[in-house]
């Protein structure tokens, strides 16, 4: 029996509506799938520089950098060796050049003559193609790259669901151009790989209307392109202490006062209104929210996908943090 | 307690564990408060421009923004980009047709609300009508580079959300439809995006490059040089000949719409700079969207741009009381080994949760405030619920002016 959902995947896409953590979930899941020695590469794409920021080092260049081991495993196996890669499309595209043309003084001159940029800011599509093939090659290396460092997966922290389907490369608008030159056997090994059984695209949202319902445009989107879609991760869960009773009655607005204060009194408290009254206005905002929460979550799982729920991190993302969260996704089964 | 859920693999999910939260300084000290009715009632405002990083809630402020001018008297147009369907529905712009609609019982005293959702390819598309002979403007239309690049261009929708601007403003000004324009800016890749993609654009139309690709086509045999020779091998190499045709034919037939383009472009940002327009960042209580924030605040300066002041939207509300996160859990601890059901304790967990979060919240912004002081800043309490009717923009818009909804 696969000890996870994925055995099969070496490249893990992350994508996901801004604001949802997918940059937090993708290092998290990094983490956990390095929990047991296997090694990881965590790319990014979007110049944030957000990996050096949460793992806390320096900003990372065009080169694979050890950043974190990997969580610990269940029975306390060492965890494997998490290496992060800061993908640019400049050097992207000049390493592509020198690799495949072996051009030496014509890669200067294309920068001087405003080649480099117009190809990586402006030129629909080339940008996404140099962008998506370092890390198709980073996934399919194995052992005959001596140099290289292979890597039992690989996690992307992809751009967020709105232009998912448009860095894959796999939006029909752009079908025509960049898919037409030399660059076109490149991208179409990158957009087999990416509709291989090797790939899984994994959606985070939080339960909330607007990222559930892109979350549900974009699993429709990748589906209809052929993207093997993943799990969804609902991030920043509230806490469920309070159970369903629990809230009908905060809903209902008949939590006896008198108990309240005096509970509040035992405990050492100052049972004093001001207390009571603020944990009653808390306690119905949560109330409020959690049905949003179910009402949302609801709708996932009409999705018809595995589905991960990481916990709002109250005192937000440190190290600490994130492998708080990467056991809680291991613990669920994603990696 | 908690219901297990089952998840993916059917076992359960672990209770979610807390983090710890250091203990810090408890509020922001007397930072200036961005007085948005103010802003609304003064008839020199025109234009407010919405912008900040993804996930923020730029939209939602732009519409609370607009509907609350409005009521406030104000002929109001909205300018969206991507709003979510029920939003969109209830604003009555479910069409991506480009054109401004009445929002339906909207405005009291000569206030009228519009709305509209940007199309970039047809506003780029019109760009082009607009400036060239009918037959031109089909050759550009056509071509596939123009077709990929209006669709498609990190940067087109930045441009052409300011090129629309620009267009509601010259019509507003000409037919006097509107007295403000309300604009919310594309989720671009970083909020600076849209400052930088006119000049991007009109530097590309304008470069080198573009000479490049024109000078076969003028044809002085002396422009090829070795050097020339060597450009053109490369990228026929990385795009193809026939790409490199396509681009080609492109320049040529746009060639003499360059001009227009630059002076459009020119003539947007000069709008941007006015007085009459007044730019909010919006940003999240959270340390990505407020150093976003902070990087357009400077940049903003930086190109005299008029900054109104900072949205800090979905802040955790304020707790009642005094008692401290440590305090409220050591006394549901206490409250949970009489009774491990105790709802009490479990209000006191949650009030902890809160203490923090406003804590981590209030840490956040005072770390912005000391690092830019001058800038007015407005706070928005998070609503427990989600946004999508006319009520819940205008509950948005109360709390934005500092106001307790209604």
């Amino acid at each position: 029996m696969p000890s996870h959902d994925f055995p099969a995947v070496r490249l893990h896409i992350v994508t996901g509506k801004g604001g949802t953590g997918k940059s937090t979930v993708a290092a998290a899941l990094a983490l956990a799938l390095a929990s047991t020695g296997r090694n990881v590469l965590l790319c990014e794409v979007e110049g944030r520089q957000g990996i050096a920021r949460m793992f806390d080092v320096e900003p990372l260049p065009y080169a694979e950098r050890r950043i974190a081991t990997g969580l610990v495993g269940p029975e306390g196996e060492r965890g494997g060796v998490v290496h992060a890669l800061h993908i640019d499309p400049e050097s992207a595209l000049l390493e592509y050049l020198s690799m495949y043309y072996k051009l030496g003084r014509a890669g200067k001159a294309l920068d001087r003559f405003g080649v480099i940029e117009f190809a990586t800011t402006i030129a629909p599509g080339v940008r996404d193609v140099l962008l998506t093939g370092k890390v198709y090659e980073a996934t399919r290396r194995n052992a005959r790259n001596r140099d290289a460092i292979t890597y039992d997966a690989v996690v992307l922290d992809a751009p967020p669901t709105g232009r998912i389907a448009q860095f894959l490369g796999v939006n029909d608008e752009l079908a025509g151009l960049a898919r037409m030159g030399p660059i076109k056997s490149q991208a179409d090994s990158v957009t087999r790989l990416f509709r291989s059984q090797q790939t899984a695209c994994h959606l985070v949202t939080v339960l909330e209307e607007m990222p559930v319902q892109e979350t549900a445009d974009a699993i429709a989107e990748l589906r209809r392109h052929a993207i093997p879609v993943g799990g969804v991760v609902v991030n920043q869960v509230r806490p469920r202490d309070l159970d369903e009773d629990d809230l009908t009655v905060i809903r209902a607005n008949k939590v006896p006062k008198k108990n309240l204060s005096a509970d509040l009194t035992r405990a050492g408290l100052s049972g004093t209104g001001t207390l009571v009254t603020g944990l009653l206005t808390e306690a119905r905002d949560h109330a409020e929210r959690r049905a949003l929460e179910n009402s949302q979550r609801a709708v996932v799982e009409t999705l018809e996908v595995p589905t991960y729920e990481l916990p709002l991190l109250v005192g937000g993302i440190d190290l600490g943090g994130l492998y708080e969260l990467a056991a809680l996704l291991r613990d669920q089964g994603m990696a | 307690m908690s219901t297990p859920r089952r998840t993916a693999r059917g076992t359960e999910q672990r209770q979610p564990s807390r983090s710890r939260a250091r203990v810090g300084p408890q509020s922001v000290k007397g930072g200036r408060l961005l007085d948005i009715d103010a802003l609304l009632d003064d008839r020199h405002t025109g234009i407010i421009v919405c912008c900040g990083s993804g996930g923020v809630g730029k939209t939602t402020t732009s519409a609370a923004l607009a509907l609350r001018a409005a009521e406030r008297g104000r002929r109001v147009v909205v300018l969206t980009i991507d709003p979510a369907r029920r939003l969109a529905q209830s604003m009555g712009i479910e069409e991506l047709d480009n054109t401004p609609r009445p929002v339906a019982g909207i405005g009291l005293d000569g206030g009228s609300l519009d709305a509209m959702m940007l199309d970039m390819k047809r506003t780029f598309d019109e760009v082009v009508e607009s400036q060239a002979s009918p037959e031109k403007a089909r050759q550009i239309l056509e071509n596939p580079f123009y077709i990929a690049l209006s669709s498609s261009f990190a940067g087109t929708q930045e441009y052409m959300a300011m090129e629309k601007l620009g267009q509601i403003h010259a019509d507003a000004q000409r037919a006097g439809t509107y007295d403000l324009i309300v604009v919310d800016t594309p989720p671009s890749r970083s909020a600076l995006d849209f400052l930088d993609a006119p000049e991007r654009l009109s530097s590309f139309l304008d470069g080198r490059f573009i000479k490049l690709l024109l000078a076969p086509a003028r044809g002085p045999a002396r422009l090829m040089t070795a050097g020339f020779t060597m450009v053109t091998n490369a990228l026929t190499k990385l795009l193809g000949a026939q790409v490199l045709r396509d681009m080609q034919t492109f320049v040529a037939a746009f060639d003499t719409l360059f001009g227009g383009f630059r002076q459009r472009a020119q003539k947007t940002f000069e709008l941007l700079q006015a007085d009459g327009t007044a730019f909010l960042v919006v940003a999240a209580p959270e340390p990505d969207a407020l150093r976003e924030a902070a990087y357009f605040v400077e940049r903003l300066s930086e190109d005299d741009m008029p900054l109104a002041g900072l949205v800090v939207n979905r802040a955790s509300p304020q707790t009642q009381g005094d008692v401290t996160a440590d305090e409220a859990m050591a006394a549901a601890q206490r409250l949970r080994k009489e009774d491990p059901e105790s709802l009490t304790a479990g209000l006191l967990r949650l009030h902890a949760d809160r203490v923090r979060m406003v804590e981590r919240e209030a840490r956040l912004r005072s770390r912005f405030e000391a690092a830019h002081p001058q800038v007015p800043t407005a706070v928005i309490p998070a609503l427990a619920g989600d946004v999508h009717d006319l009520d819940g923009l205008r509950q948005v818009g109360a709390l934005l002016a500092g106001k307790r909804p209604t």
